[in-house]
């Protein structure tokens, strides 16, 4: 049953990502030496990307339940109910090893992976997201990782017709080597209209259906699944080639069938392309599966076995089809000109059987397959506990006001206008808070229901203290939904970290999943979908260790409007309202921006998170919200107070005049980064401070809009304008090669 | 008003039309497919939405003007029918000869995302009778080909006919190449044919139709339609 394939060496297998312990198991497994394509099988089912073989007992721990959860992870996305029949759909995936390889191809099939997985459960998609990580602007490479990152997202979304309506962008030296490209997407479905991969009922037909398959991908998932070494340009051939347009008429395709009533169940070729949407179907329905490679299309001739199955070609699905239905499901598919084929059946054996040529390339047993994969509890050893910086000790070595124009121009909090000026955001009408508020929100069908969603984590709190850092993440994901009014209900987390093989990083995956995990039982905000990625360290020539990326475990959150028009935002809305703060201010500045990027200091524990004040003071400004009390709310996170009072300004061209309180430094007021806080805007102070005193919510009125300067007691007076100059300069002019 | 949308494989802005549509004339688009030869009976108005149609892969709207029912499409504006064509339509409609020039990339080299303001040109046309002239108005832009390029006697007759209806402008309607995003030539945004029944257009008054969502100022143009076909029943 080999004919022409190589034999199996210790290098073969090496190659192949597989441990030679890994190699015992599959032989004590199946009795036997794989052949060529069962070992090509195996690789791809067990790497890090599909099996989760270092994450799972720790993922195992997040809570993943709640009243209005449908599903949570291990299906192709999450799924919410969110009433009147409908479930929001949704799922984050990274595409970072390809990206940093391939930029514009990396990040184009990024986001039609994570499209897929969403439309794969009957879903429409209706927004996408993106959180991206790149090395220090003066690298430079960063330069064309962050052009082509960006036009590939652009150029996907753009062209399949989804908004992409929010995201992150972040600067830091230690993504030098490892860029980080997560995307987010989200859809609607009917309730009663889901889709699932568990196949059902014996001897039926299994269809191929969209784009052939061709050379492109082989391996891929083996790829991201190991460091990167100094030929990490030679992995070029590893990457995919996006078609947003097969992706879109397969999208079409799809929803049709699934409502005519052909599916069974479908799975998406994402990694590891057929072989793991086939041994999915199959070990999930509790049945054996047999493939014909000679029916499956292909773009080229020639193509092995091996090939065939770990090919990573994009825009392709596999579906479990009604036999009756074959004739009315292939008319459709003709009709959007993509390719349908029978390629093999469900059978009772529960064998992955794989035939090409008349020949048995593989019969391996399909539910260890899965199953059966390693596990490992990998040693972890947690570094040291950073030190709580006391203001005090720190000199403020600008004036504030000089501090200010400096932060808001920085390459961490300057506009991302010229990066989602590059995505259609408002493509299919639904788009009522573009890029640039606390959280985006789109208007469900024609309402008047709304979401809001977004996408964060703070990865230098999450090393400097991983459980802290942890919570911060999805503490601020749940705020960004709060300040837009929107009640959070889930979320999905896409775990970005370096070698789990190394205890150091070990204990920051597992102490940022412990973070998120007692954030998210605290709030009732359950992770219901997700995706690991590990291995984000890239090796250089004569260096023992790889450097490993910052630990960025990006959360994903989704929230629900009643009514999309009541959505808050954050620019002032009118001059002599009242500024309000809720939340306590300690002037916390350890691991702040301020002492990075004005004092130059990396340390210090990052900001503690009070997940009951958190709670209580979302719950008091949602509140204050729905009440019609609020104008303008902000959520006070990276830069702290002054930047976030600055960035509302900014958006509204009119300025505020502030005072500071006595007792604390005000360098460490203005710009500590303590947690739990917002900032609101109202006409009626007072009865919004009687409202917080009753809820035991701390409130500190700050001062008033009105002008066009920000003017701090004490301080030179800043000009909105100017500002504003400041805030949208700083990206367009490093991207034109000028900064 | 009854009206037509036409939908190419890549199409993606089709129910933002249908939408925009039904929303001011009431009245349910029918949605044609590619390979149709035929528009459905009574058509009043033809739209060739937005997208990427056939992934505007060789060439922006150049298989799309080859498609079977763009022979459908040119026999009805023949007729003097009225064709709509927004954004990859605007593209399509060059490429199939309905309009003069071409749609350039963008001058930056980007795709560009944002709302701009249109001078309307004129408001003496079946399009825009629903706008005064020198009337300024704000909708976005979704494109990365937009950039309106034509011989230098196409443009001189195109401004010399009066055939330029929207022109990319600052807020207080004033022409700059600060407000041109994409370097359209003359800042036009949007012509008509020489028989006045073509209207191509690079923004998207589709997605400024509803108060809720925020605008309105696309409205104009759908309700100025509308008005149109009722005088003349």
């Amino acid at each position: 049953m080999t004919a022409n394939e190589p034999a199996i060496t210790p290098e073969l297998i090496a190659q192949h990502g597989l441990k030679p312990d890994e190699y015992e198991r599959i032989v004590a497994l199946i009795g036997r030496a794989p052949s060529f394509t069962e070992l090509g099988i195996f690789s791809a089912m067990w790497n890090e990307h599909c099996s989760y073989k270092s994450s799972k007992i720790h993922l195992r721990t997040l809570p993943t339940k709640a009243p209005w959860v449908i599903q949570g992870p291990g299906e192709n996305a999450g799924v919410i109910d969110i009433g009147d029949g409908l479930a929001v759909v949704f799922k984050m995936e990274s595409h970072n090893h390809p990206s940093y390889i391939e930029p514009y191809q990396g990040a184009t099939t990024g986001v039609g992976g994570i499209l897929r997985d969403v439309f794969t459960m009957g879903a429409r998609p209706i927004a996408c997201l993106n959180a991206l990580s790149f090395g220090d602007p003066n690298n430079p490479r960063t330069r064309a990782l962050v052009a082509g990152v960006v036009a590939g997202i652009g150029g996907y979304g753009n062209s399949f017709g989804v908004p992409t309506v929010g995201g992150e962008l972040r600067f830091d030296r230690r993504y030098d080597g490892n860029i980080l490209v997560n995307a987010m997407a989200v859809g609607i479905a009917e309730t009663d209209k889901i889709f699932y991969s568990a196949a059902s009922g014996v001897g039926m037909p299994i269809v191929y259906l969209g784009s052939k398959t061709g050379r492109d991908g082989i391996h891929g998932a083996t790829m991201a699944s190991a460091e990167f070494g100094a030929d990490a340009e030679e992995k070029r051939p590893t990457v995919q080639v996006g078609d947003p347009f097969s992706e879109k008429l397969l999208l079409e395709a799809c929803l049709e069938i699934m409502s005519k009533g052909c599916v069974i169940a479908i799975q998406d070729m994402g990694a590891a392309g057929l072989t793991c949407s086939a041994v999915e179907m199959g070990a999930k329905g509790d049945l054996g599966v047999t493939l014909d490679l000679d029916k499956v299309p292909c773009r080229e001739t020639g193509m092995s076995a091996y090939e065939m199955m770990l090919s990573e070609s994009q825009e392709r699905m596999l579906m479990v089809l009604k036999p009756e239905k074959e004739a009315e499901a292939e008319a459709i598919f003709r009709k959007w000109g993509l390719d349908f084929a029978i390629v093999g059946e469900t059978t009772p054996t529960m064998r992955f059987l794989v035939c090409h040529g008349g020949a048995v390339m593989a019969d391996l047993p399909i539910k260890e397959l899965g199953d059966e994969a390693p596990v490992y509890d990998r040693p972890s050893a947690p570094g040291q506990t950073q030190k709580i910086v006391d203001a005090s000790d720190v000199v403020p070595p600008l004036p504030l006001a000089d501090a200010l124009e400096t932060l808001i121009g920085a390459p961490d909090l300057c506009s991302r206008r010229w990066v989602w000026e590059q995505y259609d955001h408002i493509i299919l009408g639904n788009t009522v808070q573009r890029p640039g508020g606390d959280a985006a929100v789109v208007r469900i069908n024609e309402g008047p229901k709304g979401l809001a969603l977004t996408a964060d984590v703070t990865p230098r709190y999450c090393e400097a203290d991983p459980f802290e850092g942890g919570k911060q993440a999805v503490a601020e994901a749940w705020r960004n939904l709060s300040a837009v009014g929107a009640r959070p209900l889930a979320l999905t987390d896409n775990l970005n970290f370096g070698n789990p093989e190394r205890p150091e990083i070990m204990a920051q995956l597992i102490g940022c999943v412990r973070g998120i995990g007692a954030a998210c039982r605290a709030l009732d905000f359950p992770v219901v979908s997700g995706n690991v990625s590990l291995y984000n360290e890239t090796k250089y020539v004569g260096e023992d260790f790889g450097r490993a990326i910052l630990p960025t475990p990006t959360i994903g959150g989704v929230g629900l409007l009643e009514d999309f028009t009541r959505s808050m935002t954050l620019p002032f809305k009118a001059e002599g309202e009242a500024i309000l703060l809720i939340g306590e201010t300690r002037g916390w500045l350890g691991q702040s921006l301020y002492l990075r990027d004005i004092c130059h200091r990396e340390d210090g524990a990052p900001p503690p998170v009070d997940i009951e004040a958190e709670r209580r003071h979302g719950d008091f400004v949602r509140a204050l919200i729905r009440d019609g009390l609020a104008t303008a709310v902000h959520d006070i996170s990276d830069g702290g107070l002054l930047v976030a009072l600055a960035e509302m300004a900014i958006a509204s061209g009119i300025g505020a005049v502030l005072e500071a309180p006595a007792g604390i430094a005000a360098h460490a007021f203005w710009f500590g980064e303590d947690q739990a806080r917002y900032l609101v805007t109202t006409k009626n102070a007072d009865l919004v401070a009687q409202r917080a005193k009753s809820a035991a919510v701390p409130l500190r009125r700050l001062g008033a809009t009105g002008g066009n300067v920000l003017a701090l007691a004490g301080e030179r007076l800043l000009s909105v304008d100017d500002l504003k100059h400041r805030f949208e300069a700083w990206l367009p002019t490093y991207m034109a090669g000028a900064a | 008003m009854k009206s037509a949308v036409i939908v190419f494989p890549g199409i993606n802005r089709e129910q933002d039309m249908a939408r925009a549509l039904r929303l001011v004339s009431g009245r349910e688009p029918k949605m044609v497919w590619h390979a149709d030869t035929a528009l459905p009976a009574g058509t009043d108005l033809v739209v060739i939405p937005g997208g990427f149609s056939y992934g505007d892969y060789l060439r922006c709207g150049a298989i799309a003007a080859r498609a079977p029912v763009m022979d459908a499409v040119r026999a009805f504006v023949a007729k003097g029918g009225l064709l709509l064509a927004v954004c990859n339509g605007f593209q399509i409609a060059c490429e199939a000869g309905l309009l003069p020039g071409v749609l350039m990339r963008n001058a930056q080299l980007r795709f560009i995302c944002r709302d701009v303001h249109l001078r309307v040109e004129r408001s003496d046309t079946v399009f825009t009778r629903g706008y005064n002239a020198g009337q300024v108005i704000r909708v976005p832009v979704a494109h990365g080909e937009g950039n309106y390029i034509a011989d230098g006697e196409t443009i001189a007759r195109l401004e010399g006919e009066g055939r330029v209806l929207f022109r990319y402008a600052s807020p207080d309607g004033m022409i700059d190449p600060n407000w041109n995003h994409n370097g359209a030539m003359n800042a036009i945004a949007g012509i008509i044919n020489e028989r006045g029944n073509v209207l191509g257009m690079m923004p998207h008054p589709e997605n400024h139709v509803e108060a809720s969502m925020g605008r309105t100022d696309g409205r104009g143009l759908f309700a100025g339609l509308v008005d149109h076909f009722k005088l003349a029943a």
